[in-house]
């Protein structure tokens, strides 16, 4: 745990944090969607630093290559890419009370971390390997196999509802 | 590092609930959600360093299924800017008491 | 105690001859009903919906209630004759209704045949089929018992019965009910034969329910007036009163001697208390009263009359409304015990007697006039159970099967003629009010000679067969009040011989009372001009002979039923007092221990002297009749005046029914209206508990609704203010 790797650390999640200070606050969407997807590579980053290269990887493959892609291309579609200031944001009252809250919550968290102190310390066997797909895969498949199938129906419904939905009428 | 990492994942959840106060776009407030998700992932990796594989499973269910949501709400969102012309939340109380 | 019974059966003289098939006697008529039912029931789900002649008013045979319902169609029909289609069932039923009658009648002649020849008949024959109610150690068997008493009764039910029938055979010909009233009429029968058969008093009330359920099928046949439906719930609600009075005095028997069969009852009826049995008597009594309609409860049965004239001829004259009298005798060994409760049974019977003979003066419906004489006439059986001569109660109940049953059958032929001649010409006109007859002994010849041998029976000329029987109940009284226990006891601070020679003056007043107001209906009917109408005469004939010949067997019966008890001064004439033998084995004891132990005796000269008198005083009734009434100055009903003064009193019925409105009907109807309905009901019920609940329910939900805005920014403030509750407790722990 050098120096380099502590300071990479941080400046991901400074630069996470930034840009999600910034989508939340962009009027327009297709510029919030973007800033959205900078915190997701940075999460990306994260995740490889912590030694969880494979899920690093479907976070940009996934999250930020094809959701939010997806979501891109609705705003587009919609042609919702222009900021409507007027509406899309509330006001001032409503910004300073959700500000607050968000306050407030994040002292609660903090007060309930330092009551509960430091998490145990971690078991030898569990130390992980860096990089290695199998370890993420052998619980996925045998131990977490039902869940994975239900993900797999989910899916599906998932599909057939999205297409129920969105399509137009034929007459 | 632990702790720095879920230090992150809370204010970015954070972030993410105010953006669901104060925005009234239904696919921005859509977006905040996945950065919720995105958070409580956050957590999930850095956890599973103390605890085991389990919590990056769980990350790619979460995965999974906020691709799914995505899908069927932005389904919804076509269907509801078809009908209103626009995504604005206020128009959408069909479920008003 | 059950033990010592079964092997007194299993040795008894009757068993492994016919009588052992006695349980078929009542399932002949229950299989004539199972199959009439289905006629009935099969037809009507083969009619269809599309088929107009539903089961109403429309059409049928005789009656006074057809006529009301006839108009409707006899203008729709024009001035050509309609001749209504008879049921399509109605060959079968009329097989198999008046067979399964005639076939049980056959088996009572073979059992009666087997229990003449038998010797050491002292025990009842009980037979056990099986186990009704078993309660703890007491269990009620479905049991059947024969003996002397219900061996008369079954004959007379299904002689009787069979009879009427047969008439119903054709006076019921066109009604579209057809399979259905003789599925009825079955019931009745089959009912009735558990009544009299029955070897315990559950037994018995079985066949009391069963027969007041048929009475009220039957009273409301056709339904489809209303005044017919009402006439039948009024008779059902009047019988659970007396119904009442039944259980509770079963009941009582129970607490008392945990017995109710009737061998074990008269075995144990000794252990009871004096005030008990009184008090079981008197609610016997009630029950009594009810079912033969003695005062209070008589006010049903003139009603009852809106049914069919067969049914009031079997139910109403012949059959069930003697059943109190059955029961009082059956009960023969409480009542022996209780002089006061047979001084009320005595004193209710003569007053009823008396108070409906007067009603029964001024009636001009002929059926009232018979439905008065047969409430004053089952007051004298009462007079005659309730003074302990039990024989003579039975006698009387018999030989007035006959002869009130022919002059039932008799009016029903003489309304059927009516009927038929106002239906051809599509006249409203009463067919029962007596005002339309006269001088129908032209037309109606058969019917004219028989119902005036019914009438002198009734009035009580010698030889016909009531005057045997109604001399032999008042020279009963007169025997008692001399000497018996009821003499020597008091009621309500009457002494009792005073009461009884009392009861012997209004018994002697109601036969006077009878002969006049039996010949006013026979002059009214079938004496002087006829006021049928100039068209409607042509139509007037006798019925078909399957009409006429029940009424010519009835004719013989009620000339010759006097034979059954011939008392010992006229011995001359046959065997004397056979019937009273034949009971000994039953009632002899306890008309012994209300006699005092010795059997009573008149002196001869007396007896003569008695017999003159009824003798006279019936014919004194009779000529007075003849001599007062004017048949010829009589006008139609339409044309008629209301009675005034005392008359119009009697006309009124002594205003019974409208005080019974204004003290019972009127209150119970406005409490329930106004507290049970209004109050109870509909404001604390349907108001407060069901609305009220709902109403609270949904404020409340309408309050939850309140939160439910629909706008997700809502949902969402709640949720995350939610959190921060939450977490804010847990920071707080």
């Amino acid at each position: 745990m050098g120096l380099f790797y502590t300071f990479h650390f941080y400046l991901f999640g400074v630069i996470a944090i930034i840009s999600a200070v910034a989508f939340v606050t962009r009027r327009s969407p297709v510029a919030a969607a973007l800033w959205l997807v900078n915190t997701m590579f940075c999460l990306a980053a994260l995740y490889v630093m912590m030694d969880a290269q494979f899920i690093g990887a479907i976070q940009v493959l996934v999250y930020a290559g094809a959701i939010m892609v997806v979501f891109l291309f609705v705003v587009m579609l919609l042609n919702l890419g222009h900021a409507s200031d007027v509406t899309d944001i509330v006001g001032g009252k409503t910004k300073l009370a959700a500000g607050l809250v968000g306050l407030l919550l994040l002292a609660e968290v903090f007060v309930l971390w330092k009551d509960d102190g430091a998490p145990a310390p971690v078991p030898a066997q569990q130390e992980l390997e860096p990089g290695v797909i199998d370890q993420v895969a052998a619980p996925l498949f045998r131990e977490y196999l039902l869940a994975f199938e239900i993900t797999s129906v989910l899916l599906l419904a998932a599909i057939v509802g999205a297409v129920v939905l969105a399509k137009r009428r034929v007459t | 590092m632990i702790q720095e990492a879920l230090f992150f994942s809370a204010v970015l959840f954070i972030i993410g609930v105010i953006g669901v106060l104060t925005r009234r776009n239904a696919i921005i407030i859509f977006m905040c959600v996945e950065l919720m998700l995105n958070a409580v992932n956050l957590s999930f990796v850095a956890l599973s360093r103390l605890y085991g594989i389990a919590g990056q499973v769980f990350v790619i269910f979460v995965m999974t299924v906020a691709a799914a949501e995505a899908a069927v709400g932005l389904a919804i969102i076509i269907s509801i800017f078809r009908h209103h012309e626009n995504v604005d939340l206020r128009n959408i109380n069909l479920m008003r008491g | 105690m059950l033990l010592q019974q079964v092997a007194a059966t299993t040795g008894h003289p009757l068993s492994g001859t016919v009588a052992d098939w006695m349980w078929l006697l009542p399932l002949l008529p229950l299989l004539g009903f199972v199959l009439n039912g289905l006629l009935a029931v099969v037809s009507v789900y083969r009619r269809g919906p599309a088929d107009p002649a539903a089961e109403s008013g429309h059409g049928h045979g005789a009656g006074h209630e057809a006529v009301h319902a006839d108009p409707a169609h006899a203008g729709a029909h024009g001035t050509h004759h309609h001749v209504p289609p008879r049921h399509k069932f109605a060959g079968l039923a009329s097989i198999i209704g008046p067979a399964v009658l005639f076939a049980a009648f056959g088996l009572a002649v073979s059992i009666f045949g087997a229990m003449s020849g038998a010797s050491h008949l002292e025990q009842p024959y009980v037979q056990r089929y099986f186990t009704w109610m078993p309660v703890g150690d007491f269990r009620i068997e479905a049991a059947f018992q024969l003996d002397q008493l219900s061996m008369i009764m079954v004959l007379v039910i299904t002689g009787v019965g069979a009879l009427i029938h047969l008439f119903s055979v054709g006076y019921m010909r066109d009604d579209p009910g057809y399979p259905r009233f003789f599925a009825y009429l079955n019931l009745f029968v089959f009912f009735m034969l558990v009544l009299v058969l029955g070897a315990s008093y559950p037994v018995m009330f079985v066949g009391w329910e069963g027969v007041g359920l048929c009475s009220y099928l039957l009273i409301g046949f056709w339904f489809s007036d209303k005044a017919n439906a009402d006439a039948g719930k009024k008779a059902f609600i009047v019988n659970r009163i007396g119904d009442f009075g039944f259980l509770v005095a079963m009941f009582l028997l129970y607490a008392n001697i945990a017995a109710l069969d009737f061998v074990g009852v008269s075995q144990r009826a000794g252990e009871l208390a004096p005030a008990i049995v009184t008090a079981i008597c008197l609610f016997f009594f009630l029950g009594c009263a009810g079912k033969s309609a003695q005062i209070p409860l008589y006010v049903w049965l003139p009603d009852a009359m809106a049914g069919p004239t067969p049914v009031s001829a079997l139910i109403h004259a012949a059959t069930m409304v003697t059943a109190g009298v059955y029961l009082i005798a059956r009960s023969a060994v409480l009542f022996a015990l209780s002089p006061v409760a047979s001084l009320t049974v005595a004193v209710v019977g003569a007053l009823t007697a008396l108070l409906a003979a007067t009603i029964g003066l001024k009636q001009w419906d002929i059926k009232r006039v018979l439905a008065y004489s047969t409430v004053s006439q089952l007051g004298y059986m009462f007079v005659g159970v309730g003074v302990g001569a039990y024989a003579a109660g039975i006698f009387h109940l018999v030989t007035h099967a006959f002869f009130k049953a022919l002059l039932f059958l008799g009016s029903g032929s003489v309304i059927f003629a009516l009927h038929r001649a106002y239906h051809a010409t599509h006249s409203r006109a009463d067919a029962q009010d007596m005002r339309n007859m006269g001088g129908l002994r032209r037309y109606l010849p058969w019917t004219f000679a028989l119902m005036w041998i019914a009438t002198l029976a009734i009035s009580g000329i010698p030889p016909l067969s009531g005057f045997f029987s109604k001399d032999e109940i008042l020279a009963g009284v007169f025997a008692r009040a001399g000497h018996s226990t009821l003499a020597e006891a008091t009621w309500l601070g009457i002494p009792g011989g005073p009461l009884l020679y009392a009861i012997y003056g209004i018994g002697l007043f109601t036969a006077l009372l009878t002969a006049i107001y039996m010949t006013r209906m026979m002059l009214y009917t079938f004496h002087g001009p006829n006021r049928t109408g100039e068209t409607e005469r042509s139509h007037l004939a006798e019925a078909p002979w399957v009409m006429t010949l029940p009424l010519v067997v009835l004719g013989i019966l009620s000339a010759i039923g006097g034979w059954l008890n011939i008392p010992e001064i006229m011995g001359f004439l046959g065997p004397p007092q056979w019937l009273h033998h034949w009971l000994d084995p039953v009632v002899g004891a306890p008309t012994l221990a209300v006699t005092g132990g010795e059997a009573v005796h008149l002196a001869h000269r007396t007896e003569y002297f008695l017999i003159g008198g009824a003798v006279a005083i019936a014919v004194v009734g009779i000529l007075f009749a003849v001599v007062r009434l004017k048949p010829a100055r009589l006008v139609t009903k339409d044309q008629a005046v209301p009675e005034r003064g005392f008359a119009r009193v009697l006309a009124n019925k002594w205003y019974v029914d409208e005080a019974y409105d204004r003290t019972i009907v009127r209150p119970v109807v406005g409490v329930s209206r106004r507290l049970l309905w209004t109050v109870t009901d509909k404001w604390l019920i349907d108001g407060l508990l069901v609305n009220g609940s709902a109403r609270v329910t949904s404020f409340f939900g309408r309050l939850g609704s309140y939160l439910q805005t629909g706008s997700v920014s809502t949902y969402a403030w709640a949720i995350v203010l939610g959190v921060l509750v939450v977490l804010g407790a847990f920071t707080l722990r």
